[in-house]
């Protein structure tokens, strides 16, 4: 019978790797945690590193989170392992969603918290190894400044199913006043269409 | 292949009746319009005129209230439609304005996204609140009403928790202070007693694949006297209340689902009821951090609400997908957006729990083994999710 996910997502989803089961079994460098309840989503990345090689030499997760969330946080688990902290910190949420075969659309912002828990798990290992000068600093910028409007909600609306500048407005409510940043907010839309989108 | 399949989402749709399978494919032959004054058209209306009346039969109306029409959800838009009508020889807006809607914040999205559409055509709402259980706040409603209201529409029973409203105590306060009276009783029709005059209300939604008939027709109780303005134009069809062809496969499939529910559901109920609490026990033995959302009495026989501490309704609901068993989520993840029941936050319930609960609804078809076959399932589920989340506290079992 048809299920609502790939083969691939339905297994790791049955089986997924690399989980976390209790906080003690496992010895870990760093652990970046990122979503909130509110939402209902949360997840928890551990890594585990090769100080010498700069690797990823193990890894676990937790999460409080649906079907896609869990699968693709197993299979960035399975990829991470042996490589490099730069490397992992590269990975995109298109990466996984391509390693299982697609998502359904809708579900594609469920994918995004695993690399995200991943890259703060990083950032953490590198803040307590003396090597800050490697975080990337993601910090929002307005873009909306009469609904103050920020670059990541833009981001937000686009994996909740803003296609169109209308919906995004919806969404938002950036551009309900003066309108100036209508061609910024549209650029930003279809940037982020594309990187999360397009196959 | 799966070993069983277990069906427990009754609130979100029923299997057809067999009679009503039979009279359907029987009446695929009927062909004519209801509407032509031939034979082949007067065989079509005699059928559905014998539809309207096991309707009207089952839900304490005469037949000439009772309003044909494609869905719950059109029922319920064209009431709240009546009363944003601006013409001059409409009875609604006599005096030139709109009057203001009273309506919940537990109602069905149907009810409440009309709501926020004829807001913005200018006919004010409001909404009244629920206690802990979900039923509608009555005192709340009693200091809200004035003599500019002109509706109330409160929903009979709730789809996600199955809280049954005390509709009778509203009706009469509607009328109290000069309003009409609606309420929308998908859910209850064809699963306890309902009777438009004992209620006392003016109009009332039902709808056909709630009462194991089919999908795609519904229809409107209007009282006799009531105010009334249609929202499909263009035919004199339901006393040109509703213009368009009539469905008569579906309406005919409707009126034998009512009348056969007539006869049944009081043996239905019992033995959903019975279901139902061999469910909740069960599940209250075997699995620890639970909470049971809903009126432990006032509440549809059939429908049990539960949140499990620390997980997330999706997967669980997945994770039953793949052993056979179907059941709901309170939570909307799995339709596509991230915003928790507003039912089950309405009734003042932390989002995180929200997003954790699961609403199994019992149908006539459903047996003993199927309970038990849950729950043999079900706790190694929720032990599963547990153990990878982030959110559970609980020491568990």
């Amino acid at each position: 019978m048809d299920w609502v996910y790939s083969e691939k997502v339905k297994d790791h989803f049955m089986n997924p790797r690399n989980i976390l089961v209790k906080e003690n079994d496992f010895k870990y460098d760093a652990k970046g945690e990122v979503g909130n309840m509110k939402c209902g989503d949360q997840m928890a990345f551990y890594i585990q590193v090769d100080p010498k090689l700069g690797t990823i030499s193990d890894c676990r997760w937790k999460t409080y989170g649906c079907a896609s969330a869990i699968a693709s946080t197993s299979i960035l688990s399975e990829k991470v392992k042996g490589m490099k902290l730069e490397d992992a910190y590269k990975i995109t949420p298109k990466d996984i969603t391509k390693e299982l075969d697609g998502l359904p659309e809708h579900k594609i912002h469920c994918s995004v918290l695993g690399d995200k828990a991943l890259r703060a798990a990083i950032d953490e290992y590198y803040k307590s190894h003396g090597m800050s000068e490697k975080v990337h600093k993601e910090e929002a910028k307005i873009i909306c400044q009469c609904m103050n409007v920020t670059d990541e909600e833009i981001e937000h609306a686009v994996l909740e199913g803003a296609r169109t500048f209308l919906a995004l407005q919806e969404k938002t409510k950036l551009g309900t006043v003066c309108g100036q940043c209508k061609d910024k907010a549209t650029e930003l839309m279809n940037k982020y269409i594309s990187t999360h989108f397009e196959k | 292949m799966k070993a069983r399949t277990v069906y427990l989402d009754n609130n979100a749709t029923t299997p057809i009746h067999p009679e009503v399978k039979k009279t359907m494919i029987e009446a695929m032959d009927i062909y004519g319009n209801a509407s032509s004054v031939h034979s082949f058209g007067r065989k079509a209306r005699r059928s559905i005129e014998q539809a309207r009346t096991s309707i009207s039969d089952f839900i304490g109306a005469t037949p000439d209230e009772v309003i044909f029409m494609g869905s719950g959800s059109e029922a319920n838009n064209t009431v709240l439609n009546i009363f944003t009508c601006r013409c001059f020889s409409c009875a609604v807006s006599a005096d030139g304005k709109c009057k203001e809607i009273i309506t919940s914040k537990v109602e069905h999205p149907c009810v409440l996204r009309t709501s926020e559409c004829i807001l913005e055509k200018g006919t004010p709402v409001k909404y009244v609140g629920s206690d802990e259980y979900g039923r509608v706040d009555v005192e709340q409603l009693s200091k809200m009403i004035s003599k500019n209201t002109g509706l109330v529409s409160i929903m009979m029973a709730n789809n996600e928790t199955g809280t049954i409203m005390d509709i009778k105590r509203i009706a009469a306060i509607a009328h109290a202070n000069g309003a009409l009276m609606h309420t929308d009783a998908v859910q209850a029709v064809g699963k306890i007693p309902v009777d438009v005059r004992d209620l006392g209300v003016d109009f009332l939604t039902f709808s056909g694949h709630k009462l194991y008939g089919p999908k795609g027709v519904g229809g409107l109780y209007v009282r006799k006297g009531a105010v009334f303005c249609p929202m499909i134009h263009g035919g004199h069809q339901e006393q040109g209340r509703r213009a368009g062809t009539e469905n008569t496969i579906g309406i005919v499939g409707m009126g034998k689902a009512a009348e056969a529910m007539k006869h049944e559901m009081p043996a239905d109920v019992k033995k959903i009821k019975t279901l139902r609490d061999k469910l909740k026990e069960g599940i209250k033995r075997s699995v620890s951090d639970i909470k049971f959302n809903g009126h432990p009495e006032e509440c549809l026989p059939g429908t049990l609400n539960v949140s499990f501490e620390g997980c997330e309704g999706e997967s669980i609901l997945l994770y039953m997908d793949l052993e056979g068993i179907a059941a709901s989520t309170g939570s909307a993840c799995a339709s596509g957006s991230l915003d928790p029941s507003h039912v089950l936050l309405a009734m003042g319930l932390g989002p995180e729990v929200a997003h954790g609960s699961i609403r199994f609804s019992f149908g006539r078809e459903n047996t003993e083994e199927d309970v038990d076959y849950v729950l043999g399932k079900l706790p190694g589920i929720i032990e599963r999710v547990r153990k990878m989340s982030t959110a559970y506290t609980g020491k568990g079992k």
